[in-house]
């Protein structure tokens, strides 16, 4: 009697503050990185607009964004080891805890009870509870820890920097069971997992290659793709790391940035051996598959970090350059792929563009953008 | 001479330092955007490091403007850190030195 009467003021009160809410449902939301202030704005895609700008992020150097399944929480990784939960709904952190003290990323599980960290300072991975961000489980490698993904069956993988192995953490029991891969290479920067959650693909700073693995196998072994892409040639400076993200299959053949060439590298999705390459306007960081698999749009690493190139998957061929501005830093397709939002850093402002006609179709103003999610994404394996 | 010595007076004393005085405001104010953001983007925008290492004054402890130059110039070998000789001259390599062991951006 004491809870109902509990309850009923609870109503009394909540009602005159929820009808003044404006609701915004979520699945045309997004979230865009402000890596200087530390905020994050809260964007409408379909209406081009910014919804709110939420603040207290902590460092948001390198910053990225996974989605809750019903796509109403962002949790946000920061450099400095801050997880923080993002509610689109009332457009308020809901829930923030410092982890660790360096950070590359993170990870949701496939049916969203876990989000998982990857750190470099103190390297590995951490598990938390994604309702109330408590410490599930703690995964220390000894290296900084990167390239970590969700897979299917409850599994997070990752890859370690320092000593090239890949670990499969498989977190559906009671009691987590880690898979370690060996030799996967030298100093791997990043890894990607496709849409399937079968094909885990591993960049290599330290060796001229990459290497993958078959998730589905029971057994996964390590993997040389693209061996010796490089040719023998002395590697580019690479001013800025490329990115894997799982994107990267157009079609029948992934596409993926050379490191310390100006190239991106065209992948047999089925036999994994070099189908050609595209000789690009700088070192690729972002290149990123249009949903439909068709282009493949690809940014740069510093100095020629202004422009963006697609690329077509079918021919190879360049068609069409575009330059949004200083420091494009990422881009991101709406689901079906009709446009794509470009960060262009040191100009502060996202671009917008129709990916038909490559015509830019809208801006909005941000801080110093990075990295821009759409809630889309809570319903891709990987991503 | 009692010039030169004034001059490394001030250097050693407080900013702006003789690197610094050769370069424009304008010019230092887009070093310290880049050292910032396209240095940050490894060592992290607060330079607490990241797959580079913490370049914070504290963390640069006991390195010259010298040592640091050369490591922006040349990079260091088998590591992530590239040779930023390309696109740097020595003085603004040296103005990056000097501003990353003075100031915490």
């Amino acid at each position: 009697m004491r809870l109902m009467s509990f309850l009923s003021l609870l109503l009394v009160l909540a009602l005159p503050a929820t009808a003044e809410v404006e609701v915004h449902a979520t699945g045309d939301l997004g979230v865009v990185i402000e890596r200087t202030t530390g905020s994050v704005l809260i964007v409408d895609q379909s209406d081009m607009d910014v919804l709110a700008r939420v603040e207290g992020f902590g460092d948001l150097s390198h910053a990225s964004a996974v989605f809750s399944p019903d796509a109403r929480f962002a949790y946000i990784f920061g450099r400095d080891g801050g997880l923080t939960k993002l509610d689109l709904v009332t457009q308020t952190i809901a829930g923030r805890v410092i982890q660790a003290g360096n950070s590359i990323g993170g990870a949701i599980s496939d049916d969203g009870h876990l989000v998982a960290v990857s750190n470099y300072e103190p390297g590995g991975v951490r598990v938390f509870d994604a309702q109330t961000l408590d410490l599930v489980a703690n995964f220390p490698t000894q290296s900084k820890t990167i390239g970590l993904v969700d897979a299917p069956g409850g599994r997070f993988v990752f890859s370690m920097w320092d000593t090239g192995e890949t670990w499969i953490v498989d977190m559906s029991d009671a009691t987590p069971d880690v898979t370690k891969i060996t030799g996967m290479g030298a100093n791997p920067y990043d890894a990607l997992i496709t849409g399937d959650g079968r094909r885990y693909i591993v960049g290599l700073f330290g060796e001229d290659g990459m290497s993958t693995l078959d998730l589905w196998s029971d057994a996964p072994v390590a993997q040389r793709i693209l061996p010796g892409y490089g040719r023998g040639e002395e590697p580019l400076p690479v001013y800025k790391m490329p990115h894997l993200e799982g994107w990267a299959l157009a079609g029948d053949r992934f596409a993926l940035p050379a490191v310390g060439r100006h190239e991106l590298l065209w992948l047999d999705a089925q036999r994994l051996t070099e189908l050609g390459r595209t000789k690009t306007h700088g070192q690729p960081v972002f290149a990123v598959a249009r949903p439909d698999g068709r282009h493949v749009w690809v940014n740069y690493a510093h100095p020629h970090n202004d422009t963006v190139q697609v690329i077509e998957a079918a021919s190879g061929e360049v068609l069409h350059s575009l330059k949004p501005g200083p420091a494009v830093l990422h881009m991101e397709f709406t689901a079906r792929g009709h446009q794509v939002w470009v960060s262009v850093r040191d100009a502060n402002r996202i671009d917008i563009y129709d990916t038909q006609t490559f015509e830019k179709i809208g801006e909005i103003p941000a801080e110093t953008p990075s990295g821009i999610f759409f809630t889309a994404r809570a319903h891709r394996i990987g991503l | 001479m009692a010039r030169a010595v004034a001059l490394l007076a001030i250097s050693v004393l407080a900013a702006p330092s003789l690197a610094a005085e050769a370069l424009p405001q304008a010019e230092q104010d887009r070093l310290a955007h880049f050292v910032q953001q396209d240095c940050g983007s490894c060592h992290g925008l607060k330079m607490t490091g990241g797959l580079g290492s913490p370049i914070t004054p504290e963390a640069l402890e006991g390195h010259t403007v010298d040592g640091l130059t050369s490591i922006i110039l040349d990079g260091i070998p088998g590591t992530a850190m590239p040779p930023w000789r390309p696109l740097l001259t020595e003085i603004e390599a040296q103005w990056i030195a000097e501003y990353l062991l003075e100031i915490s951006p």
